[in-house]
Parts: structure tokens; sequence; C-alpha cells
């Protein structure tokens, strides 16, 4: 996956287990040593050894701690709100048809789970397989028009027109055009979620560092290879910020889709909820798919950091490794 | 033995004339500057050597027209991408010429402690201190076994005391591995403490406008003697530089660490 990964067992550096110097810790690594080879392990210099890194003994638990904190303040507003509704909703008088308290929605969620799950998955389907054709597209169409600079001023037009389209008005026709099935589900969610992909990518591949296009082609590199080596990378990070945007759009996308005609989906299932004057249960589906759209949040930044683990590297470095003299 | 000989090199860009015909030539395992004021067109000089820009003139290698290939390019910044651990950083040349990235390891690899970044192998760029990340520049720009190297104000970027001992460890590289190099700078310390042959250029449009020879032996950092030598050398320099008419605003020796 990361680049490198595959240095592999076997070979032996001549820095293994040694502490730059300046850093504390070498006793420690002597022990670790014999330990670490007979594992077979191959994470030898995959950075200076651990006990060499500035980084304080807690960290994991204390980084835990600093999330929960982080988090504290969401979690009290989101609870308060609830409170608010549910005392709004039992003691104002308010029929349960109008507006149902949060326990109410909960409870008849409980109640239909077996309805609610088998409707959540077509709509979980529709929108992964939305989102990973507009993933391809946006891939291979920013790396054209990174190559064909008159394709991108033919295709940016229509791609800015394509995002003022209101989908109120698109999703019944394009239901109307391709059917009940998978495929007008597929293009709506691909219509939402493609564009700030494909611009983040395009931009991302202009940022690249003139300095290291510069030095590759010195080295003897072309066009396609500049292209891997460096404008790729480049974009990572403008990709998933992109990807961070869209995402959100997946979900709602597809529902769109399903309420304007489907089978199952829980845009279908909010539909008829709506028409049996049944508010806790559009309640409920809207609780699921906003879980669905943040799953898909965390796994975007989930997949963030594995795909980018300089990033955190950066962002760690709280000391200096002592410069050295040779 | 020359290796690499310039004649009367001119470039234009539209009515902007940057070099005015530049002449100059670099022996086998010679180490030579050039040294002028900001914007006077050391860049596009090298750029011209790289093939990435064409200009006129007579540009020869080993006597022969100058094709591509014959230059390891080390760009002002380190420009190390931040997506590669150092060695695959150092690599990079390497992989680019089409060695399996495997055997390019194989052959970056005993050349860190050299180059002071033994156990920063699979560190990420970002983890490295300034001096360290040139260093590794250099490391990246000297295994690609080119003919020569090209340095654009490798040091320009750091801060003074860095790039004091940095020139320093360069010296000391150069001592024991007599590269053939070509540095570029506007730092007339750096260039005396470094180089055999100083090429001091003109404000733009650039020429030459004097060729100083630096006898004094190596290491040069040692006593106070080659010290006061190197000192008489820089003031010559300086005076030649400060002595030509520049523009107001642009003062000749300013630092560009941009």
């Amino acid at each position: 996956m990361a680049i490198g990964e595959s240095i592999g067992a076997g070979e032996s550096p001549p820095s293994r287990g040694r502490c730059p110097a300046g850093q504390k810790g070498s006793q420690r690594v002597e022990r670790l040593r014999p330990l670490r080879s007979k594992m077979r392990l191959a994470i030898y210099v995959r950075r200076p050894p651990l006990a060499c890194r500035p980084s304080p003994p807690q960290e994991g638990r204390s980084a835990v701690i600093a999330a929960f904190a982080k988090l504290a303040p969401a979690t009290l507003a989101f609870a308060l709100l609830l409170l608010a509704w549910e005392l709004y909703a039992s003691l104002g008088g308010i029929a349960p048809t109008v507006l149902p308290a949060p326990s109410r929605v909960l409870a008849q969620a409980w109640e239909n789970r077996a309805a609610l799950a088998e409707n959540t998955l077509p709509t979980i389907r529709a929108t992964l397989a939305g989102f990973a054709c507009s993933l391809i597209a946006a891939f291979v169409l920013s790396a054209l028009v990174d190559f064909l600079a008159p394709l991108r001023r033919a295709l940016f037009p229509l791609l800015i027109a394509s995002q003022t389209l209101p989908l109120v008005a698109i999703a019944p026709l394009v239901v109307l055009w391709f059917g009940f099935g998978l495929l007008p589900k597929i293009l709506l969610v691909a219509l939402v979620t493609f564009f700030p992909m494909m611009v983040a990518l395009v931009e991302g591949y202009v940022a690249t560092s003139a300095e290291i296009s510069q030095m590759l082609a010195a080295m003897g590199a072309g066009r396609w290879r500049i292209f891997w080596l460096a404008r790729l990378p480049s974009a990572l990070p403008y990709f998933f910020a992109g990807l961070r945007i869209s995402i959100t759009y997946a979900v709602v996308g597809a529902i769109f889709a399903e309420y304007a005609g489907a089978a199952k989906g829980l845009g279908i299932y909010m539909l008829s909820a709506k028409n049996n004057f049944r508010p806790d249960l559009v309640l409920a589906a809207v609780a699921v798919s906003s879980a669905l759209t943040l799953a898909l949040f965390g796994l975007a930044v989930l997949v963030q950091l594995l795909a980018m683990p300089w990033e955190r590297a950066g962002r760690d470095r709280k000391t200096e490794p002592s410069e050295r003299r040779s | 033995m020359t290796r690499l000989e310039l004649r009367d090199v001119r470039k234009s860009f539209g009515a902007l004339k940057v070099l005015a015909g530049v002449s100059l030539h670099v022996e086998e395992g010679e180490f030579v500057s050039i040294l002028g004021p900001s914007g006077a067109g050391k860049s596009t000089l090298f750029q011209l050597l790289t093939g990435a820009i064409r200009g006129e003139g007579e540009m020869r290698f080993d006597g022969a027209p100058l094709d591509g290939a014959r230059f390891a390019f080390m760009p002002q910044r380190d420009a190390l991408m931040p997506w590669r651990r150092v060695i695959d950083n150092t690599t990079l040349g390497l992989e680019v010429q089409g060695m399996a990235r495997r055997a390019a390891r194989e052959r970056v690899a005993p050349l860190f402690t050299e180059f002071g970044l033994a156990g920063f192998e699979r560190a990420w760029p970002a983890e490295l201190s300034g001096g360290m990340r040139q260093r590794a520049a250099l490391l990246r720009t000297v295994v690609q076994q080119r003919d020569m190297l090209l340095l654009d104000e490798p040091f320009g970027a750091l801060d003074a005391l860095t790039r004091a001992a940095m020139q320093r460890w360069l010296e000391g590289m150069w001592r024991s591995h007599r590269w053939t190099a070509l540095l570029i700078t506007h730092d007339v310390r750096e260039a005396v403490l470094l180089s055999d042959r100083i090429y001091v250029l003109s404000a733009r449009p650039a020429r030459v406008v004097r060729e100083v020879a630096v006898p004094l032996p190596r290491p040069r950092t040692e006593s106070a003697a080659l010290a006061r030598e190197a000192a008489a050398i820089e003031a010559g320099i300086l005076d030649t530089l400060l002595g030509q008419p520049t523009p107001i605003n642009d003062h000749p020796m300013e630092n560009r660490n941009d």
C-alpha cells in the first residue's frame, strides 16, 4: 500500500536499532532487539526506533482523553436539544402524529427494526455503487483533463451546469428514463458526488510543486512518470477534502432517487410513512440515514489517515531531530 | 580535462534579455561557483543546462554538444516528496533511471551514515530538520552518478547557523569525493569556502564580469591565516558586485529566503 512498505525482512541496514545521536533510549532498544528478530517483525527501521522518538509514553491514553474532551461540547449540545424536544413534545400537549418525542421515535424504530433494516440495505447498496462509480469517473476524467488542457475547457462548463440542476425535478425524470432499478440511483448519487472530487483532484494536480516537477524532468522523467510520481500524490490532500464533502451528499442523493420511485429503500420508506401519518417512522428513517452519512464520513477520515501517514508524522513532530555533523 | 564548456550562451524571454553571452568552463573534479545578484539569471542558466528551456550559443560537454542526462540537479528548496520516506526520496533518481526499488535502496542505504541520516531511513521528510532535509536532497542528487552536480543555491533556505554547518560539511564531503560541481549562489562567503574558481555575474542581462581563482588549501576553516586570505578574496568579490550600477529597489545581495 504505502510506498516502500515492502523493504522486507532479511535485509539488515547498518543503522538497525541504533539511536540517532542525541536521543536517549538505546539501552531499551538493545533489550528489544532479540525479541524483535525472534518474532520476525519486518518493521525495524520503519521510523527511528520507538525508544528514540520524543513522544511521551502515555501518548495513546492522553490522545483518547483529548478526543473525548473535544467531543464533549457537541455531545452535550445534542443531548440538550433532544431533552428540550422531549419535554416540549410530551408536556406541550402536541399530538405524536404531528411531532413525536425522541423517545417515541426510538421506541418505534426498535419495534420496526426489521422493516427499517430491510429498507436500509438497498440504500447502502445504491450509495456505495453510485459513489464507487463517481470515484472512478472522477479519477479517470481528472487525469484526462490534466493531460489534455482543451478537454478541461470543454468539460468544466458542463460539469458546473450539472451542479445547477434541481435534484427534486431531476430525480423523477431519471427514474422515468431508467426505471426503478439500481441504475437511476447510481446516476443520481454520482451526479451529486462527482463534482467536488473532480474539482479537488484537478486543483490538486495543479498544486504540484514546480521544483519537484523540474527536478523529475531533469532526472529524465516523462509526462506520465511525473504525473504518477508527483502530481497524483500531491493531489491526495485535495482529493480527501473533496471526498469528505461529497460523501455527505451521497446518502441524501440515494434517498432522493428512492423517493422518486423505488421498490425498497429508506427514501420510499419515508414516503410511505409520511403518507400513513407516521412522522415517528419518518424521523426514525432520517436518523438511520444520518447515521449512515456519519459512518461514511468517519470511514473517509479513517482512509485518509491510512493513505497519508506522512500527514500525521508532520503534525506529530514536536521536537527537532538533533542536528549532526560528520 | 574540460568537462563542461559554455561559449557565449544567450537567452531572452520576449524583450527581456536575461543572459547576454555567458562563457565558462568546468574541469574534471573541479568545484566552480557562479555568483551573482538576485535575479541575474543564474537559475535560467541551470534551466538551459538541464534542457528545461532552449537558448542560443554553444554548450559542450566532454567536447561534444551537450545532450541530456549529464547532470544531477539539486533545486533551491530541497524538493523532498513529503509522501515518500527519506530512503525512497533518495532513491528517486535511480528509480526514474529504471532501477528496481529494492536495488536502488541497497545502493543508497550504505551512504546514510556518511550523510548524517543513519536511523532516519524510514522517517518522513516532515520529521527531519532543515539541515537533514538538505543532506537528504544532496544524497538523492549524488547517487544518480551523473557526470556533474548542479547545485542551485542549496542552502539558501536554511537559517544562518545551519547554513554555516552545512557549508563546512559539504566542503568535507567534496574533499573526499571530488565531484565535478557547479554551484549557484549569492553568498560570497559560501562561494569562497567551497570553490576552486568563481564566476562573478553582472546584474541582468548577465555576463561574466570576473573570474576569481581560489587557490587556498583545504580544509579552509582550520586556520586564522586561511580565514584572513579568504576574507580578502571575499572583499574583492564584494567590491566587484557592489561596484556595478544596480536598480535602487533591488539590492544585489539581498537574501531570497522565500
